[in-house]
């Protein structure tokens, strides 16, 4: 990846711009970076993208600055992850600092309020439609081992509500071990 | 003095948020209200709110609400750089470590074994926002009166139109919330 002002500032100006529509929890960041990334940009293959999905998830701090730091690391380096950081974090600086003047009216503003609710339908569809791309190539790969981690890992979190360092911990111990495994008898679990 | 108990405390929140903003709750809970008191039961509520009405991550709002609260913008800013700065050290060490080492098969295998586990994880966030769309704060019920069609036919609306046409996911969100604000507000 070349480094030069403009990339850097398309990079700036593509966190920055994700941030400020990253409504309804961090994860809706993955399909928005994706989209920028991936398939606009070319700057990422969609296993990296996913690869760093799951680092950003297993370390601690929020899923939008961890994706963030990690895709500008991965793009230009030290100074990438500087720029991503920066352009994440002044979207909800800036919206909270003004917001915190007037907090009491901004809460109680219906017409905010309907749009927010609103977008939360459109937020769900965004995540959806990212869920399935991903699980769907997970299953089109066929190997029953990955299949049974994402059930897996799904029932644990979802209906049981296990922590989610101990899952994060436990599949990629797995992940390892079975890799590991596989070297050294020639197969391919995963 | 105030400075370094806000930078503290959210560089204990940022330390140990784990899994998303929901996680990081009880945490926040315990440093602002009950360990610090800068903020009542109700102003964390109120604070829950905004966040949810706002984009970024509900650590990092609060880190920023409380901070202005508290000390204007100076605190702001070192309530904010507190919260960041321990994912931004443990997660550059990681991007370093990822970078040098990813073909270890080891390492391929750790990533093997994440990668469908983000997405359980991401289909897990996506249901729990799901629900609190079509059902609101109770949950989930077979109760067909107490669902809101009106989310239930922008998520179905949303979902083909991304499906089939592949538009830019924000268009998506905005459309979302210009279409369904206008209908909660006027039917």
């Amino acid at each position: 990846m070349k480094r030069n002002l403009k990339d850097y500032l398309k990079l700036f100006k593509s966190t920055f711009f994700l941030s400020a529509f990253t409504f309804g929890g961090g994860y809706v960041i993955i399909p928005l970076m994706k989209r920028k990334f991936v398939d606009e940009l070319g700057w990422l293959e969609e296993t990296e993208m996913l690869n760093m999905a799951a680092i950003a998830q297993s370390s601690p701090g929020a899923m939008a600055v961890n994706a963030s730091i990690l895709v500008g690391w991965r793009l230009m380096g030290i100074s990438g992850a500087a720029i991503a950081i920066l352009g994440t974090v002044l979207p909800p600086l800036i919206i909270l600092s003004v917001i915190s003047l007037f907090y009491a009216a901004f809460r109680d503003n219906a017409i905010v309020s309907a749009v927010l609710k609103g977008m939360m339908a459109g937020v769900c569809a965004v995540i959806f439609d990212v869920v399935i791309t991903m699980g769907g190539q997970i299953i089109k790969a066929k190997k029953i081992l990955p299949i049974l981690i994402m059930a897996g890992a799904f029932f644990v979190y979802f209906v049981l509500h296990i922590n989610i360092i101990y899952i994060i911990l436990f599949c990629a111990t797995l992940g390892a071990l079975v890799s590991l495994h596989d070297k050294k008898t020639g197969k391919e679990h995963l | 003095m105030v400075y370094l108990q806000l930078f503290w405390s959210f560089f204990q929140i940022g330390l140990f948020s784990f899994g998303g903003g929901m996680a990081a709750m009880p945490l926040i809970q315990n440093q602002i209200v009950d360990l610090h008191g800068w903020l009542t039961l109700t102003e964390f509520t109120d604070l829950i709110t905004i966040s949810e009405m706002t984009p970024g991550p509900i650590a990092i709002n609060s880190a920023t609400f409380v901070g202005t609260q508290i000390a204007g913008l100076g605190g702001a800013l070192v309530a904010t750089l507190g919260c960041i700065l321990p994912s931004c050290i443990i997660v550059s060490l990681v991007a370093w470590l990822y970078s040098r080492y990813k073909e270890l098969a080891v390492i391929q295998g750790v990533l093997a074994g994440l990668r469908p586990t983000v997405v359980a994880l991401i289909l897990s966030a996506g249901l729990s926002i799901l629900v609190l769309s079509f059902w609101g704060a109770g949950g989930f019920t077979w109760d067909i009166a107490s669902t809101d069609f009106i989310a239930v036919a922008l998520f179905a609306v949303g979902l083909f139109l991304l499906r089939r046409f592949k538009p830019n996911p924000i268009l998506i969100m905005l459309g979302s919330g210009v279409i369904g604000g206008a209908c909660y507000l006027f039917i």
